[in-house]
């Protein structure tokens, strides 16, 4: 399934030269028909997140502080980590940023 | 150029104090012959009650609108424009006239703000913020100049704001917003607007403004990237909704501190202001529900959906049980694990005494031609910025990856001396807690002559090199 990820806030640098934009093939895990967030999480901490993965995930969630939005929408709305994904959606992970002043 | 600071300083005085004068004589005017007009604007905006001395006592007949329907000649010159405006026209100029608009924060993202609110002719506009203008302030908060640098951020701003526009009041709150102060200020206002730079402050300022029902335009904006939103308006969630936990610490503490491209804070400001007029004057749909980002390196605006307020929030749900003595207890330092303050910083204590030099011990070894190895921590981009002669630079990211480029050189510095036994290496950073780490790391891998540079280059500028760039 191709899909669109996009990392912002600070996130970006947590993955191999800090590149933001990514277009990936996920194929869900075994056994189940669709990608859901739970499984793309894992896929983007093996397969995107170079370090502190801490600074990613927390438990099988994002760490606190992180919006997730699918297709500009914010996950809550979609399901959160059941949320299923569509072919070419578009999932934008952003740390909040609390700024310069 | 001090004596010139000092003579601005002295004109600006006088100046308000003939300001002052000709605003009682023009007030004892106008009361005498028309003592049956109603104050104008009064009646609009509900900025709370409790008016004190650091109030904001409203609307002044200069700026406002008389009882009747007409606006004053000059007023409606000055805001023709707006008021040419088919959605915004005369009603919209009449309300944002009676409302009043808090700025928290005078810097990269208040700039901005202050001066459209105040230029457009918001009735009363407060502003809060407890630094000083520093130089290195200037390149982003636009609204200080060089005269100011050393004097009150909310002079320098409210100055500036009354220079753009007399006829509205301009209030000075000349400290930081805390737990303890807040409720009593933001009580004064319709309106709150986020333009601080930290995570504690921002809970606190949502908090604040749930428990006295305002709405909150809150904006941050960090190295290429701005975000924008409208808490608590609308249905829409307020900071806690969206953020129930605090980010973890890490990186916080770092000394590797970001930068921001000037103009940045600069856009997410001006979107501010014009949040903050939409919902003084009721005009056209807020960007409330929905979140704002702004990423300036690829020219992309992205306007997305966010959750609603949330029915089970700690402090806007409905069973809420937070009240004003809980907020005024509130620990929100302890709470997110970070300081609202640059100043106050806290500065890791990692290592043992005997591990640690200061800048000044360091500094006497260097004259007394001991051989040493000096390494720099700092990222690259730093490292070009400045660095103490004769260091190595290696990022505390990349050290651990590195251990044997710092092998070498060690045994080089060995080589080149008549030691007999590893040279002592001393690991320096911007202010000391990097090195820390960094000493910590390298004495697990078994270099165990690194020693910490206590206060890194910040102490080295204050405590021994007076002409080492502070940046
Ligand atoms: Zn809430």
């Amino acid at each position: 399934m191709h899909l669109t990820l996009e990392f912002g806030g600070g996130l970006e640098l947590l993955l191999e030269k800090s590149i933001k934009m990514h277009k990936v093939d996920v194929q869900p895990i075994d056994g189940q028909e669709k990608v859901m967030m739970k499984g793309l999480l894992s896929w983007v901490k093996s397969n995107l997140i170079k370090e502190r993965p801490e600074m990613f995930l927390k438990g099988d969630s994002v760490r606190p502080g992180v919006l997730v939005l699918i297709n500009d929408c914010d996950w809550e709305l979609c399901g959160g980590l059941d949320a299923e994904l569509e072919e070419k959606d578009v999932v934008v992970f952003i740390s909040t940023l609390h700024g310069v002043l | 150029m001090e004596a010139m600071a000092g003579e601005l300083a002295r004109l600006r005085a006088e100046r308000e104090e003939l300001d002052r004068r000709i605003r009682l004589l023009e007030s004892q005017l106008e009361a005498t012959p028309r003592s049956s007009a109603s104050p104008a604007g009064e009646a609009i905006g509900g900025g709370g009650g409790g008016i004190g001395a650091a109030a904001c006592p409203i609307r002044r007949r200069g700026n406002g609108f008389s009882a009747a329907d007409g606006l004053p000649a000059d007023m409606i010159y000055r805001y023709s424009r707006h008021l040419l405006l088919p959605d915004f026209g005369v009603e919209g100029q009449r309300k944002l006239s009676g409302s009043s608009i808090l700025v928290v924060g005078a810097g990269g993202l208040g700039s901005p703000v202050a001066l459209y609110l105040a230029a457009c002719g918001v009735g009363c506009l407060g502003i809060v913020d407890g630094d000083d203008v520093e130089l290195n302030n200037l390149h982003r908060q636009i609204i200080h100049k060089e005269a100011y640098v050393g004097l009150s951020k909310v002079k320098s701003a409210a100055d500036a704001c009354r220079e753009i526009n007399s006829s509205i009041k301009v209030v000075e709150h000349h400290h930081t917003l805390k737990p303890c102060n807040a409720l009593e200020i933001v009580r004064n206002y319709d309106i709150v607007v986020d333009a601080t730079d930290n995570l504690p402050t921002r809970y606190m300022i949502s908090d604040c403004c749930v428990l006295l029902n305002k709405p909150l335009v809150s904006g941050a904006a960090l190295g290429l990237e701005g975000q924008l939103t409208v808490y608590h308006h609308n249905g829409s969630p307020c900071y806690r909704c969206l953020f129930p936990n605090p980010p973890p610490v890490a990186a916080c503490q770092r000394c590797s501190d970001s930068g921001v491209l000037g103009v940045v804070p600069g856009v997410i400001g001006c979107l501010q202001a014009l949040e903050a007029i939409k919902v003084a004057t009721d005009v056209g749909e807020p960007l409330s529900g929905r979140m704002l980002l702004f990423d300036a390196l690829s020219a992309r605006i992205r306007i997305v959906k966010i959750r609603g307020s949330s029915s089970v929030c700690t402090v806007c749900g409905e069973n809420s049980a937070f009240t004003q003595d809980d907020f005024q207890e509130f620990d929100y330092e302890n709470f997110t694990q970070s300081p609202m303050s640059d100043k106050s910083a806290p500065s890791l204590d990692l290592l043992p005494e005997s591990d640690r030099i200061t800048c000044k011990e360091y500094k006497r070894l260097v004259d007394n031609g001991e051989p040493h190895l000096l390494l720099d921590v700092r990222p690259a981009h730093h490292f070009q910025i400045t660095s103490v002669s004769q260091s190595l630079n290696i990022p505390l990211s990349e050290l651990e990856e590195k251990l044997q480029i710092l092998e070498t050189s060690l045994k080089e510095t060995m080589n080149t001396s008549t030691l007999d036994k590893v040279p002592p290496l001393f690991v320096v950073c911007r202010r000391g807690n990097d090195s820390q780490l960094a000493v910590q790391l390298l004495r697990e891998k078994g270099f165990l002559s690194a020693k910490d540079i206590i206060g890194g280059l910040q102490s080295w500028a204050r405590d021994v090199d007076h002409d080492f760039p502070v940046y």
